[in-house]
């Protein structure tokens, strides 16, 4: 099998590595790179827990070809401190928006990805940003909650 | 929005609390927003193998030859299982509690009882490898008729999903075919009923759905131990199993886990453990055992479907005097959980009322679909769905309002329930109140006077002179061994009992599994007194209180 | 299987590929996931030729290259008539991802809007092929490769002549029970050349041919509504899956259907 080299950029630092031959970039990321912050739910883009940003769109990094990020940047939840945590991070963990965990890093970039475009979204636009992120245990409620926490500035990180 | 209504119950509450109402921050919380929370897959391993399943694409079917030649030349596979590399390749999940007979292959090597069930298992370099050595291997299948629901599967000359439990339905303390309760006479009080409410009611199964799916990854460490990284919810109920299957002393294997993915209950069935650590034993390398998505969904135990009848006997007035259940749950083709699930909820029955007959057969029943186990609140969510939609019936039958209905039936403090124990700190009518505030409903003068402290006690205390016992579904000749027999012997399963005797190449442990006996021979702790002897009726019985509700009666 | 991609420059490299037998890997989001599981085809083609990513509007013309996604439309202004439709399509992530070529070939249910472009009449224009073919001839055979989508193309609708509804039961993000979508044309009142298009209510994106004769020389009243309504199911064999059987998804069409029009009539 053909190992591809893939250039990219991870978090803003130079990275790079082999992909295997139709290896998506979330096992990419994962086993090849070290980054564990985007997470397996579904292998087929259904549930978000895999989301990363990629030139400054959330995609789904397992349905992503990991050679196709050649070039580009990439985004995931442990490179959203710098180097202190991100407002998002901080709000989340004042308004209980993760319980096990396991959606949060997804639904953290999904919740940047939305605050870098439209720093003050309505209720309605917060939950469509997080419409392709499930969640099964903390609730969305506590999550939309958070996020709207640092859209109206009552959180300093 | 939380509420606190502090007016209620005032007296029985000191007006200190500390942490409710106030935002609390969980201790992971940090590793969680950080993305750094160590669950089960984010440990990285050198030269990790994948393990995948061969599955059954059939409901029921027997097993003529699993053929894995092919499989083994596949590129990157390292190894292929099946049932005989398995030391003690029989389990029941509750059997570490001294509950059930083993019934349930790790892997299947006879016959399967669900669409599926694994028969051999790859071991490759990576997971596509895996996958690919998967559909290499050639299983010969005999296809056997299924049954795929719960009233058909207990029919005479019904397919017969599991050889040792007859008539397709679970044995209860090795003597009745189902779980009894009896409470007064409901016959006679169907007799006299102003009203008669009967109806139907069912559940489908549930999926859990956790968005991390379960697996684990085990990995050789010096000394001849293996460390085992799982999603589990039940890490001593997995370190248990993977020791009894294994037939290795629970001090040989190292079990990490707490950091759970969500579970819900999805997450105690210890499938992966056992046969990730066995792949380490048998290559000497890390193996992780994993389910898709799709696996979680198909194969994944959910909460198991429930069917129940109801009949109530009703006054004109609302007053609910008699209510028989006959229930029926869906085991899947093996008992996991749901034997205990019924215990559970049978004592949950008839609802949180004070109803002076009350009958109940509810019977465990096995089918060839995916086994059932445990989902929040268990045995108890797909009654309370039937009793709750039955008393919306009832409320229109004898044209009151359904909170007003409640209201009436509600248990009081003092009140006797159908289990013979006295219902205390009972909160229901208060409840019902608030709804009916909040739902703008006018409740009238006596049912916004109710208290769940008065009212009840009195006549209401009273266990029935009289109840109608029978001895139907009784069982002859079964001998279970010793689970949920109160005061019962202490050897965890009877080898000689099962009618068709366990594969003799899966020997019975002569004394549990050291993981098992622990928690009994380690020397009392000094803290508390011991009780007084004879104050519990089953203090004979070593270890016996590990689990009450199992076995019908409880510590306090 | 273990699938190959082939990575190459230019959509003509991509056609020959394609030509031979390779799959084309668009957006990813139906492919990836076969590859995931192991059932993709052993041999795939993507190209990074930026001329796939392009949205050209000349006079009435929109021409949508194949590679377009679909945050790329709702982030055209001058195609808010189809924001509607690329708005509910999977969540913001699969529209960063999901592309208008891609959508044509959606196995059920998935597929909206190609329900859309079937409904608008749009013409598939095909690499290194000459001239453009209607969409229907397109979705009608799914078997046959027909070589690799470059584009669409469709004239502008006049504004208040084309609907579009999706119907899922989790919002804002559901497949579908059924998606609808219709172009009105007008001529002096009446409804010239009424193109009705169903999703999720067969195995592929398909035309409403018994609702469509029911508009034709029309004009939308709710009569004429209700004539479509209860024509809408006829000729139309849904599937049954986890989101609806096919008696339920016959039993809703018309209403939805009535629904959009009533919608479109609204404006």
């Amino acid at each position: 099998m053909a190992k591809k080299p893939v250039n990219f950029t991870l978090n803003g630092d130079a990275r790079a590595a082999f992909a295997e031959d139709g290896q998506n970039l979330l096992e990419f990321l994962r086993r090849g790179v070290g980054d564990m912050s985007p997470k397996y739910g579904c292998g087929q883009g259904t549930c978000g827990a895999c989301t990363v940003m990629i030139d400054g769109e959330t995609q789904l990094s397992c349905l992503v070809l990991a050679e196709a990020v050649d070039g580009k940047e990439v985004r995931t939840a442990s490179g959203l401190p710098s180097p202190a945590l991100d407002p998002l991070q901080v709000a989340f963990m004042e308004n209980f928006a993760a319980q096990c965990g396991y959606c949060t890093p997804g639904m953290l970039v999904s919740a940047r990805a939305l605050l870098d475009r439209n720093p003050r979204p309505s209720r309605e636009e917060v939950i469509e940003a997080i419409s392709g992120n499930l969640c099964r245990c903390t609730g969305y409620e506590t999550i939309i909650q958070a996020i709207l926490a640092v859209a109206e500035g009552r959180v300093r990180a | 929005m939380i509420e606190f209504r502090k007016e209620f119950f005032a007296n029985e509450r000191d007006d200190d609390l500390n942490e409710i109402g106030k935002p609390t921050r969980r201790q992971d919380i940090l590793g969680h927003v950080t993305g750094r929370s160590p669950f089960f897959d984010d440990h990285q391993f050198d030269g990790l193998l994948h393990l995948r399943c061969v599955r059954s694409p059939h409901h029921h079917a027997r097993i003529r030859r699993v053929d894995a030649s092919q499989a083994e030349k596949m590129p990157g596979v390292v190894r292929v299982l099946t049932g005989k590399d398995v030391p003690a390749n029989l389990n029941t999940l509750l059997s570490l509690l001294d509950f059930g007979i083993d019934d349930e292959p790790i892997l299947s090597d006879k016959k399967v009882a669900y669409r599926g069930e694994p028969v051999a298992a790859v071991i490759a370099a990576t997971e596509a490898q895996a996958r690919a050595a998967v559909k290499a291997v050639r299983v010969d299948w005999e296809v056997l008729p299924h049954v795929l629901d719960v009233e058909e599967a207990i029919k005479p000359g019904a397919p017969k999903v599991l050889d040792i439990y007859p008539n397709n339905k679970f044995v209860y303390h090795g003597k009745y075919d189902h779980q009894k309760l009896r409470f007064g006479d409901v016959e006679a009080a169907f007799a006299s009923a102003d009203h008669i409410v009967e109806g139907r009611y069912q559940m489908s199964p549930i999926e859990q759905a956790p968005i991390e799916t379960c697996g684990a990854i085990a990995a050789p460490e010096q000394n001849g131990r293996y460390v085992c990284y799982t999603s589990t919810q039940a890490l001593f109920f997995s370190l248990g199993t993977a020791a009894k299957v294994l037939q290795t002393p629970s001090s040989k294997l190292h079990f990490v886990g707490g950091t759970v993915g969500g579970g819900f209950g999805g997450k105690v069935d210890s499938i992966h453990e056992p046969l990730a650590i066995l792949g380490a034993m048998l290559t000497g390398r890390p193996v992780k055992y994993a389910w898709d998505r799709e696996e979680e969904m198909q194969v994944g135990a959910p909460r198991g479907a429930e069917r129940w009848y109801i009949k109530d006997a009703v006054n004109r007035d609302g007053r609910i005097t008699a209510r028989k259940f006959i229930g029926y749950f869906d085991s899947g083709a093996y008992t996991r959980l749901s034997s205990y699930a019924i215990i559970k909820g049978v004592g949950h029955l008839p609802g949180p009322y004070t109803i002076p007959n009350v009958y109940a057969d509810v019977y465990c029943v096995y089918t060839n679909r995916t086994p059932a186990t445990a989902m929040r609140g268990f045995g108890i969510t797909g009654v309370d769905f039937a009793i709750e939609t039955h008393m919306d019936k009832v409320a229109e039958t004898v044209g009151l309002n359904p909170i007003e209905l409640r209201i009436l039936n509600s248990y009081r403090d003092g009140d006797m329930k159908a289990h013979r124990r006295e219902a205390k700190n009972c909160a229901l009518v208060e409840c019902c109140q608030v709804v009916a505030e909040k739902a703008g409903v006018t409740l009238s003068a006596e049912a916004k006077a109710a208290t769940s402290m008065t009212g009840g006690g009195g006549e209401r205390a009273r266990i029935p002179n009289y109840t109608a016992t029978d001895q139907n579904g009784r069982v002859e000749g079964f001998d279970t061994g010793s689970y949920a027999r109160k005061g019962g012997g202490t050897s965890p399963v009877s080898a000689s009992a099962p009618p068709n005797p366990q594969p003799a190449r899966a020997p019975q442990p002569a004394s549990p599994p050291p993981s098992a006996k622990t928690p009994e021979q380690a020397p009392p702790r000094s803290g508390p007194p011991p009780q007084p002897p004879g104050a519990r009726p089953a203090a004979s019985r070593s270890g016996a209180m590990r689990f009450s509700s199992l076995a019908g009666f409880r510590r306090r | 299987m273990t699938s190959t991609v082939l990575t190459v420059a230019t959509m003509g490299e991509a056609a020959s590929a394609v030509a031979q037998g390779a799959t084309f890997f668009a957006g990813g989001t139906i492919i990836m996931r076969d590859i995931n599981a192991g059932t993709a085809a052993a041999s795939l083609v993507r190209t990074t030729d930026p001329s796939l990513k392009q949205i050209r509007i000349s006079g009435e013309t929109v021409t949508l290259g194949a590679g377009v996604t679909m945050a790329n439309i709702l982030a055209n202004r001058d195609l808010a008539f189809l924001h509607p439709v690329a708005r509910l399509v999977g969540g913001p992530q699969v529209r960063n991802m999901g592309t208008v070529g891609g959508n044509l070939f959606a196995p059920h249910p998935y597929g909206d809007f190609a329900v859309a472009l079937l409904a608008l009449g749009a013409r598939v224009v095909m690499a290194g092929q000459g001239g453009a073919r209607p969409v229907d001839d397109l979705l009608r055979d799914g078997t046959r490769s027909p070589g690799l989508v470059a584009a669409v193309e469709f004239a502008r609708p006049r504004s208040g002549t084309f609907g579009f509804l999706k119907v899922s039961r989790v919002k804002p993000k559901g497949v579908s029970v059924l998606s609808v979508s219709a172009l009105l044309p007008r001529e002096g009142g009446r409804i010239r050349g009424a193109r009705v298009a169903w999703g999720a209510m067969g195995p592929r994106p398909q035309r409403g041919t018994s609702a469509e004769r029911a508009l034709e020389g029309q004009s939308l009243t709710a009569e004429t509504m209700g004539r479509a309504a209860a024509a809408a199911a006829e000729g139309l064999n849904p599937e049954t899956d986890a989101i609806a059987t096919d008696w339920y998804r016959r039993e809703v069409a018309g209403v939805h259907l009535r629904r959009m029009l009533e919608q479109m009539e609204r404006g």
